[in-house]
């Protein structure tokens, strides 16, 4: 810093605005609300999760980890199961549907076009999440567009619509775009001399592909995949609106804890705190083996 | 659709044929609801005529435009206090170094990733913890509560768009008001602003979008007396297929476009002066 300055800043402003409260005014009010509403909020279920069978207002010490052993019984273990299956189901469908389509934006779409045709695939990312779950309601239902189509060609209707296949349908659904995004801003990184080298040297293009470019988009497929997993994990309202009864996920089971019928405040909180815990060591994952080249 | 297809250079390939079907499958569901909105018979999956009943029964609804001034309300304010905060914090985190600054940053970014559901759970036992000892047991919740609750996903977000831009931003810009006598808020504001300014608007579109979204943590903070939007539509629709959410659902698909390709554009514009 030159000297100049230093006066400068001394002769101007010092009286009115002193150098120690610049950061501070800055730093401070974000990180007062998020304080507030973040952390002592989440140290708080922390908290709470060690208490039995609690209602708003009502008063109980903290007993111990029954809450968390409540999860592992065979009662709710298939709520876990079930989450974890849609979760990974659908960030599998996702990387199988996604990595074509960013493939062929990333290296075979002009360059030009290739952000105008990336916007027009995400673009639906941008309607509300409950709306276009409700499209979904309306193209599955018994009496929907897939089952009167395969009526008029006389196949069988299908009945997935409050099951399973519907739910998966819905994730992947809401988060392709998420993963064409990601997979694209990796495979545009990939340096085409690499491919036209292994061609040269005698490489497939199958040997090229599965050497040169699948190489080059570790980090984008670690870093898709990991968003989808933990979106999936705290889907509400796909599993809500289009799963049924039958599609419990640890999303639904803790909404119900507070918000249900049968309220247990301290369940819900431990629940969160897995939900946290499972996302907290996604993370943690990708970070301790993932490429560095995507963080930070 | 969008999907621009230039002839001779784009030879066809699996990869053009299955991309195209996957474009399909994201504008289904938009294009489903569209089709609805306009035929006659709500219920049947054929088409039975043209009509504007659905239309005219949204704008009539005054349940769900109340719902829709009150999500308005609540992403204005959130986002309002979070581009101050939020402009104000990543510019700190890029300026400073402080013991704790690893915590700190952890902190503000972690919205982006904690799941809703979490969020709004932690948010409701902490709004009713210290609603007990405040009020003697009646939980205050309100169209304010909602407020605060999004704020802190909205100062994320916006946060997290504006720190990408400070990191190819010159630092000898306010350096250089500074030298020319500027004081440090002149600066700030003379200077360093209208160079953030794509990326705050756009951090904030982002974020105003999200809170209109928003179902979990408003259904979490909102208490009885208030209802956004979203709270609204999933109570109808949760029930079965409803005509008239069609209408609605054509209207908020038509506003959102309209938002998101105002961002967009700026974001693009902004990209393209920096890289000339």
């Amino acid at each position: 810093m030159s000297n100049p300055s230093l006066t400068n800043r001394a002769g101007t402003k010092v009286a009115t605005f002193p150098k120690w409260l610049e950061p501070l005014v800055m730093l401070a009010p974000a990180g007062i609300w998020l304080s507030l509403l973040m952390v002592i909020p989440t140290l708080l279920i922390f908290q709470l999760s060690l208490v039995p069978g609690i209602r708003p207002g009502q008063v109980v010490n903290p007993s111990g980890l029954d809450n968390y052993f409540k999860i592992f019984q065979p009662g709710y273990l298939p709520v876990l199961g079930r989450s974890l299956f849609f979760s990974i189901s659908s960030t599998a469908l996702c990387l199988l549907l996604g990595f074509p389509v960013a493939y062929w934006i990333a290296l075979m779409v002009p360059k030009r076009w290739q952000n105008l045709v990336l916007l027009g695939f995400v673009l639906p990312l941008w309607t509300s999440s409950l709306l276009r779950s409700y499209a979904w309601i309306t193209i599955l239902r018994p009496t929907g567009v897939i089952n009167s189509l395969l009526k008029a060609i006389g196949i069988p209707p299908l009945d997935i619509l409050n099951r399973e296949p519907a739910v998966l349908i819905g994730m992947t659904y809401s988060l392709l775009p998420y993963m064409v995004l990601i997979l694209y801003a990796s495979l545009e990184k990939l340096d085409r001399r690499l491919l036209e080298a292994a061609a040269d040297l005698g490489a497939t293009p199958q040997q090229a592909f599965w050497k040169v470019t699948i190489p080059q988009a570790k980090s984008g497929i670690a870093a898709g995949s990991l968003l989808v997993f933990i979106a999936c994990m705290g889907d509400f309202v796909n599993p809500e609106l289009l799963g049924g009864a039958s599609s419990m996920t640890v999303a639904r089971l803790i909404y119900n804890q507070f918000l249900g019928a049968t309220q247990n405040w301290g369940f819900g909180s431990a629940l969160s705190m897995m939900l946290i815990l499972i996302v907290s060591v996604a993370i943690a994952l990708q970070v301790r083996y993932g490429d560095s080249s995507l963080r930070g | 659709m969008v999907h621009h297809k230039p002839k001779s250079r784009l030879p066809f390939s699996w990869q053009a044929a299955f991309s195209v079907l996957m474009f399909g499958f994201m504008y289904l569901p938009i294009a489903v609801l569209a089709f609805y909105s306009f035929n006659q018979s709500p219920y049947s999956a054929g088409w039975k005529g043209f009509t504007w009943e659905w239309y005219i029964k949204f704008f009539n609804d005054n349940r769900i435009l109340a719902a829709l001034a009150t999500s308005l309300q609540v992403a204005v304010l959130a986002v309002a206090v979070s581009a101050v905060i939020g402009t104000l914090m990543a510019v700190g985190l890029a300026r400073y170094r402080f013991p704790g600054k690893g915590i700190y940053q952890g902190v503000a970014y972690l919205p982006l990733i904690v799941p809703d559901i979490a969020m709004a759970v932690s948010t409701l036992v902490f709004l009713a913890a210290i609603a007990i000892p405040l009020s003697g047991g009646a939980i205050q919740l309100s169209l304010w509560t909602v407020v605060a609750a999004h704020v802190v996903f909205c100062l994320s977000y916006i946060a997290w768009v504006v720190s990408t831009r400070l990191t190819d931003l010159n630092p000898h810009l306010e350096e250089a008001a500074l030298d020319l006598g500027a004081t440090q808020v002149q600066a700030f504001v003379q200077v360093l602003l209208p160079e953030l300014a794509p990326a705050i608007l756009s951090g904030c579109l982002l974020a105003f979008v999200l809170s209109l979204d928003d179902f979990l943590i408003a259904s979490f903070t909102a208490g009885g007396g208030v209802t956004t939007l979203p709270m609204e539509i999933f109570s109808r629709i949760r029930t079965g297929v409803k005509p008239d959410i069609n209408a609605l659902s054509v209207v908020l698909i038509g506003a959102t476009g309209i938002v998101f390709s105002i961002a967009e554009y700026i974001r693009f514009r902004s990209e393209r002066k920096r890289t000339r």
